[in-house]
């Protein structure tokens, strides 16, 4: 089973999500996603300053294997890309809940994160794949 | 789902298995880019214990490979020396693609696809009916392919002096039996190496003393990155039964001369030929993003399609092969059209790393 980090929120689409606080949000993708994957070699991000909304398709990870779609897992702002990824794709592999996030949102609705699930929950939605 | 004999040392380098056709293989053993860059910088080792060893042997062995195949056995008169070539279909549209060993003209060796198993065996028997041969799979190998810059050398420490003996001096693209060994200098990766069958029973043991060694364990999917990147055409992919070798870059595979010689689907391969047809590409592209197989191609002449795209770890960015249109330049641009945009990228020769260096 793999790692998945009990403080943080998942959407369904395999997206993390952790509080920065000030109503600031770090998302990412689970290790389970990026080991579905395989090694990353491009992430297209986007830019800082776009307003995104919730199941938006707004980041491209993309994998020998496979360009998969990353979705907006809050609506808000971006406020900051992980820039580290433009030459260090394989961040999100080697360090899917740290190093290898991809962008921040400042959220509209902070308590829309709620609203996703938590870990004992993608957990289980994982396990019915 | 099958296994083969190399199966435990797969698990227990922590392989990720796949189903490959009926067969439980290692896709990769965590990255498959590191075990890519294993195979170009120093040694790397993959099991094709899945692909089928056929021996052909009898008065009139020669006779029938060179009505089987679209090469001709005939180039070949030193022992031991390998050659590939497609077997045809009569529409000229390719059943396999394989190495063929020669060791005498009443005795060769076959290494076909494992995919295509059934389908090949069946058709080497429909074949040879009228031909004096015997055709018996050899199952009792397992195989494992060394590649790298310092394959051979590492390979080589696991070798008896007899064993060592055997491969000094030997040119790419020979094969030896040697005491238990069948080394060959043949490979899928642009890189130097060999590829050994090894008796079932001692494949683990030998695995295990390349490791030791220092050679890393590969998987499927490193296998397909160096083969695109070395220009190699995989079966089921660039090419079918329903495109023939001059559509698939293998037309330096197809013997013409002697014109009497007939092999099964000259005749529509000399049609074709005559007619007109598509042609096998490279294409190069540098911005983001990776071609895929099944994207569409835009050419001037018209419409063409990606047989197979990925990153390419060696140089950085992607690379494909491409079934285009007659009048595709190498050295043109063409578009693709890749997640709802168009994208232009430039037409190459369809081989674009050899010996761990760019050719492009």
């Amino acid at each position: 089973m793999s790692n998945i980090p009990t403080e943080l929120r998942y959407a369904s689409t395999h997206e993390w999500v952790r509080s920065e606080g000030d109503g600031v949000f770090t998302v990412g993708i689970s290790e389970h996603a990026q080991d579905l994957l395989g090694d990353m070699v491009f992430v297209d991000l986007p830019d800082v300053g776009d307003a995104v909304t919730t199941g938006d398709d707004c980041a491209v990870a993309e994998s020998v294997k496979a360009a998969s779609d990353i979705y907006a897992p809050i609506t808000g702002e971006v406020v900051e890309v992980n820039e580290q990824l433009e030459d260090s794709p394989e961040l999100v592999n080697s360090d899917a809940f740290g190093d290898g996030w991809m962008f921040k949102v400042k959220a509209e609705d902070p308590d829309e994160v709620e609203g996703l699930l938590d870990a004992e929950a993608y957990a289980a939605s994982i396990a019915d794949e | 789902m099958n296994t083969t004999a190399l199966y435990n040392a797969h698990i227990k380098a922590g392989a990720k298995m796949v189903d490959f056709f009926g067969w439980d293989m290692p896709i990769n053993y965590g990255s498959q880019i590191e075990e890519h860059n294993a195979v170009r910088q120093d040694a790397g080792m993959f099991d094709v214990s899945h692909m089928t060893i056929v021996d052909v042997e009898g008065s009139q062995a020669k006779d029938y490979l060179r009505y089987l195949l679209a090469n001709d056995v005939n180039k070949l008169q030193q022992k031991g020396k390998a050659l590939y070539s497609g077997m045809l279909n009569e529409e000229g549209g390719v059943v396999d693609d394989l190495i063929v060993y020669h060791f005498e003209s009443t005795n060769y060796r076959l290494v076909v696809n494992s995919a295509t198993k059934e389908k090949d065996l069946n058709w080497l028997n429909k074949i040879a009916t009228g031909f004096d041969v015997s055709i018996t799979e050899r199952d009792e190998f397992a195989m494992i392919a060394v590649q790298g810059p310092n394959a051979q050398a590492k390979a080589q420490s696991l070798f008896s002096a007899a064993q060592k003996e055997a491969v000094e001096g030997m040119k790419p693209f020979f094969g030896v039996q040697a005491e238990d060994l069948f080394i060959a200098t043949t490979g899928y990766t642009g890189e130097a190496g060999y590829e050994i069958m090894v008796p079932v029973a001692r494949a683990e043991e030998f695995w295990d003393q390349l490791l030791a060694s220092g050679v890393v364990p590969c998987g499927l999917g490193a296998r397909d990155t160096l083969r695109l990147e070395a220009g190699m055409n995989l079966y089921g992919q660039d090419m079918n039964e329903t495109v023939s070798p001059l559509e698939a870059n293998m037309a330096w595979t197809v013997t013409w001369e002697p014109a009497e010689r007939d092999f099964v689907g000259r005749k529509a391969l000399e049609a074709q030929k005559a007619a007109g047809h598509q042609k096998l590409v490279g294409l190069v592209m540098t911005e983001k993003g990776v071609l895929r197989a099944g994207l569409k191609v835009i050419a001037t002449g018209g419409e063409g399609i990606i047989t197979s795209g990925t990153f390419s770890p060696t140089l950085g960015h992607s690379v494909a092969m491409a079934r285009v249109p007659a009048d595709t330049d190498i050295g043109s641009t063409v578009e693709v059209e890749m997640r709802k945009k168009l994208v232009t990228v430039r037409v190459v020769k369809p081989s674009f790393v050899r010996n761990g260096k760019s050719v492009l």
